[in-house]
């Protein structure tokens, strides 16, 4: 079943800016979907279509088979929102946010109490229950996002840039969170400009540029299409200059290391049979930059 | 609409509402407490007492119902208003919209927190006006309509003073250039009788001075207006203002891009 499907969806905003431009999208059920681009590329809009906080000019979208516009109750219902900005009551204890937003959906008061206190508690918040939201720091304010998000058991969680703005142990331990979310049935859509977030998250991806999807697929037939991958590859030895038969080379600004290009048709093994042919030894080998990274500034290149 | 959701979604909206100003009491139920008693105390014993009797009844006495309408006024407008605008201002708004609750619930929710807060003040002040002068009420039924009605007008304004406004300033405009001035000539402190001809004509288009005519009916029996004529023009106000706060959220106007 799909959990979300996008059809032609355009938006044009009063300002005449036209921020979609005949979208189509699809998210099966059970995915974890990466919705890639860069700032105003039209992510967060094609979000806001979906939970009713932007109006659409054209097109239609369906969650969970039911169109959003005809059955806005059900459809939302099954939507849980991480948005991008905080925008709950600074003022309001941590609790009460979560707890009223249970009561929006219509989840019964003890229920909506004894499901806060769990989210709370899985997302390291209990302690801070009782304090405003105002005097809580830049993480725990997004996990509170998430708690609020979760709290009447969405099918489907759509989270905008949840990480922004996150320190490494705290985004480690959130991706650790969502795919546990994911692996227990939950649809995840997320946007991220993160792009090593997406590839270690995401099964699928699509690449959104100036309102229109320009790539879309699963995250590994993505990466297929990458014609090279590139290797910073540091040597014991200060090589003037590097023929690795079969490889093309560049110099770094360390003596010791330099850029190689592997091919799709190559190996890793090839690489260092032709350095030790070059009588060199490697003492590190990193990616240079994310994969998904490469793939995505070739085809906003493209 | 599932009923049972948007029960209690509204049932949420109010609790939240009613903690939201029983939590700054200081701020909202004191203030026109003492506003208030300055008005019986200045108004009703200084210079009241030097004012003969209106339609048979002591100064003091005849201050008493526009005062507690001016309190029912000013504090369910200023609730909704305050709060639904805060609400779009910190974008908290977009709880309630991409939950499934209803614009219908949203506005009943706001209007309800607005309307107990007015009662709330209302009866407040009634309680302090014992004080100071001992009544009993003439009319009950008038006098509760014409407390319920009035409180629910201007919850509904309240609203949508907020979905227009863009700034912290355009809930003020309103208050302080339209509502006030009419409420001062709405006949708190004075019969219409003692205007003259010219005057009552032009006074006779304001509203407010048939919600504060009415609601002394229901206290003393005496009026320069029709009550019946008064609830419902009143009821006429608050049906168009409902219709109008729900057509102005279907466009999402103020609420949705």
């Amino acid at each position: 079943m799909h959990a979300i499907e996008i059809h032609q969806l355009r938006k044009t905003y009063a300002t005449g800016v036209e921020a979609l431009k005949g979208v189509d999208l699809t998210v099966e059920s059970g995915d974890f979907y990466a919705l890639l681009g860069a700032n105003g590329a039209g992510k967060t809009t094609l979000l806001g279509t979906l939970v009713g906080l932007v109006n659409r000019s054209s097109g239609s979208e369906k969650v969970f088979g039911k169109e959003v516009l005809d059955y806005p109750e059900e459809t939302k219902h099954s939507i849980g929102l991480v948005p991008q900005e905080f925008n709950f009551n600074i003022f309001e204890k941590v609790e009460n946010i979560v707890v009223t937003q249970a009561g929006y959906y219509g989840v019964p008061r003890k229920q909506a109490l004894a499901r806060t206190e769990k989210l709370l508690k899985d997302l390291e918040l209990w302690d801070k229950r009782n304090s405003t939201a105002m005097h809580l720091s830049g993480g725990m304010k997004r996990r509170l996002l998430i708690a609020r998000a979760l709290v009447h058991n969405p099918r489907l969680l759509i989270l905008d840039e949840p990480t922004a703005g996150v320190d490494v142990e705290l985004r480690h331990s959130m991706w650790a969170y969502l795919r546990e979310l994911n692996k227990q049935g939950t649809t995840i859509l997320l946007t991220t400009h993160n792009l090593e977030e997406a590839e270690q998250l995401c099964k699928k991806v699509a690449i959104i540029q100036n309102g229109q999807i320009i790539k879309q697929g699963s995250m590994r037939s993505l990466l297929q299409e990458m014609s090279e991958s590139i290797y910073q590859v540091t040597f014991k030895q200060k090589p003037e200059k590097l023929k690795l038969k079969g490889f093309k080379a560049e110099a770094t600004e360390d003596p010791h290391s330099w850029n190689v290009a592997v091919g799709q048709e190559q190996t890793l093994s090839a690489l260092f049979e032709a350095v030790k042919a070059e009588d060199l030894t490697i003492v590190e080998l990193n990616t240079k930059g994310n994969r998904l990274e490469q793939l995505y500034l070739n085809l906003l290149d493209s | 609409m599932n009923f049972q959701r948007q029960k209690i979604a509204l049932e949420t909206i109010v609790r939240k509402e009613v903690g939201r100003f029983t939590r700054i009491w200081a701020q909202t139920l004191l203030p026109p407490l003492i506003n208030q008693s300055l008005y019986f105390i200045i108004f009703g014993g200084f210079i009241g007492s030097q004012i003969s009797e209106i339609k048979g009844i002591s100064y003091m006495s005849y201050i008493i119902p526009g005062l507690i309408m001016m309190g029912i006024i000013s504090n369910s407008f200023a609730n909704v208003v305050s709060s639904f605008f805060s609400s779009k201002f910190m974008h908290n708004v977009e709880e309630m919209i991409v939950a499934s609750v209803s614009n219908e619930v949203i506005l009943l929710g706001y209007t309800f927190g607005g309307m107990l807060r007015g009662l709330l003040v209302g009866l407040l002040i009634l309680g302090m006006s014992l004080f100071f002068v001992p009544f009993t009420i003439a009319h009950p039924l008038y006098f509760v309509a014409f407390a319920v009605l009035t409180a629910l007008l201007f919850a509904l304004a309240g609203f949508l003073n907020a979905l227009f406004a863009k700034k912290f300033d355009d809930i003020s405009i309103f208050q302080t250039f339209i509502l006030t001035p009419l409420t001062y000539f709405g006949g708190v402190f004075y019969s219409i009788d003692h205007l003259p001809p010219f005057w009552q004509t032009i006074s006779k288009f304001n509203p407010i001075l048939y919600m504060v005519d009415g609601f002394r009916y229901g206290f003393y029996g005496i009026n320069d207006l029709n009550p019946a004529f008064g609830l419902l023009f009143l009821l006429l106000c608050c049906i168009v203002l409902t219709l109008l706060n729900l057509h102005m959220m279907k466009k999402g106007y103020g609420l949705k891009t």
